[in-house]
């Protein structure tokens, strides 16, 4: 098989113009999903029977706690390539996920203690799954850390991509450790394939959001990988006749 | 010219080599061992003197106390021999770096974490654990301490020569030893309610001899980046 157009689009500069050309076709399409998925989460699906109008931030969090750990999986993916392979773009990959994974962690933990707080009576309770997603964000400041500590890039992201490797072996054991450990959470929701414990009203716009939220992702990732080729490209000669252009 | 040193001795070497240098300054070698003992001191005083409350709360206050003071001494794994030339010298000599990694974590946890495993059943005592529990305190450390070692180990190599290197090292390596502080302080828990200890304890050991295999060469890889 042939294996050019693999390298072709790893060198920086085709990374940068394809990177600019699918911005657009991840961001439009999110947005209209997102949009949808609010509106069929917020106003078509029913209320919950036991949680009411409450569980409504389910479309929210839901899905920012599977981009979290997606976000990180997705890192981990490029690290790795990056670190076999010794290709750069796929450090840039990585870098540019970081900051955006931690935010959907944030963004979990926000919503999650917002809906604890009519539900559990509480704003945070030391429960399995929100300590788990708490030690993610932990291990997301290390990534983000240890990345602007080290000067020369290079060693900035080969040390990152074996510490997110490390992480990445590391996070079941953290997952199934705090599970034993206590648990309060609802079990999850999707993982159940086939007949999910929710019904298809409420679900449909879950599953919106998801695809919503993950193209989102892509997309912000494009435009984050286009700045970071700007900075790591800097230098370069293609780019000064591609700005100038 | 002397023939080739086999990967075993190496090893040993390696393993004496460190244990010498240490006793040096034997003085150092008290410091974790003094720490350990302050932030324990800590828990009556902040929470209540009261024996009964505190057996309630002791094996979290010695693991936490523990791994604190595990934390403290592993800044100093590698930076020695990094800053004086000895880490390229161990790239350069041929030897499996894999090896050389495990020879110094093992010697690092003889002199760092070994001590602490020693002083833990008189913390434990003053802090009101029961004499039939002191044997799951030292065995749930001794792996603990351990398993912090080889962690421990990766993040002192990724953070080698930075600035600020000891803050980050504490970032980077405390989220992946919580799932040992959890079944750490629950198996010295269930020993003080005069439980069987097992199942935390063979799931520390699982977890020492997972970090063992996975940990050298992270921790190889790490050291080789750190290095050029």
């Amino acid at each position: 098989m042939d294996w050019t157009w693999l390298h072709k689009l790893a060198s920086p500069p085709h990374a940068y113009r394809i990177a600019a050309l699918l911005a657009p076709w991840f961001g439009w399409p999110a947005f209209l999903l997102i949009v949808v998925g609010l509106f069929g989460g917020l106003v078509l699906a029913p209320a919950d029977y036991q949680q009411g109008d409450g569980f409504r931030i389910l479309y929210v969090h839901a899905p920012s706690a599977w981009m979290s750990m997606f976000i990180y999986a997705t890192m981990a993916t490029a690290a790795a390539i990056g670190l076999i392979w010794r290709i750069k773009l796929a450090h840039g990959v990585a870098a540019a996920s970081a900051p955006v994974g931690a935010w959907f962690t944030f963004l979990a933990l926000a919503t999650g203690s917002i809906w604890g707080k009519p539900m559990w009576g509480t704003w945070w309770v030391w429960d399995a799954r929100l300590t788990s997603e708490l030690i993610l964000l932990f291990l997301y400041f290390g990534l983000i850390a240890l990345r602007t500590s080290i000067e020369d890039r290079e060693r900035a992201d080969r040390a990152t991509a074996v510490l997110a490797i490390v992480g990445v072996v590391n996070l079941p054991i953290i997952h199934y450790s705090v599970y034993w450990w206590n648990t309060l959470h609802q079990g999850a929701t999707i993982t159940k394939l086939g007949k999910p414990s929710i019904s298809g009203d409420m679900l449909w716009p879950l599953l919106v959001m998801l695809a919503g939220f993950t193209l989102y992702y892509l997309a912000v990732l494009m435009t984050r990988l286009r700045a970071e080729i700007l900075r790591r490209e800097r230098d370069a000669s293609w780019l000064r006749t591609e700005l100038a252009a | 010219m002397t023939a080739r040193t086999g990967a075993i001795d190496a090893v040993w070497l390696m393993y004496r080599r460190d244990l010498v240098l240490a006793f040096r300054h034997w003085d150092q070698l008290a410091q974790p061992v003094v720490f350990f003992a302050m932030v324990t001191t800590l828990f009556p005083l902040a929470l209540s003197p009261e024996l009964g409350e505190l057996r309630q709360l002791a094996g979290g206050a010695l693991w936490v106390a523990a791994l604190l003071a595990a934390l403290l001494g592993l800044e100093f794994l590698f930076r020695a021999d990094h800053a004086d030339g000895t880490l390229e010298q161990l790239l350069l000599s041929g030897q499996p770096l894999t090896l050389l990694s495990i020879a110094k974590g093992v010697a690092h946890w003889t002199i760092c974490g070994l001590p602490l495993v020693l002083v833990s059943p008189l913390l434990a005592i003053s802090l009101g654990v029961p004499a039939e529990a002191l044997r799951t305190v030292m065995l749930s450390l001794a792996l603990g301490t351990g398993i912090l070692s080889a962690l421990g180990a990766i993040g002192a190599a990724l953070t080698l020569g930075l600035r600020r290197g000891s803050v980050l090292l504490s970032l980077l390596v405390l989220p992946l030893a919580m799932p040992a502080l959890i079944f750490g302080a629950r198996g010295i828990d269930m020993a003080i309610l005069g439980d069987s200890a097992r199942g935390p304890l063979l799931l520390l050991a699982s977890m020492l001899v997972l970090a063992l295999t996975l940990a050298p060469f992270a921790v190889a890889a790490a050291l080789r980046i750190s290095a050029e």
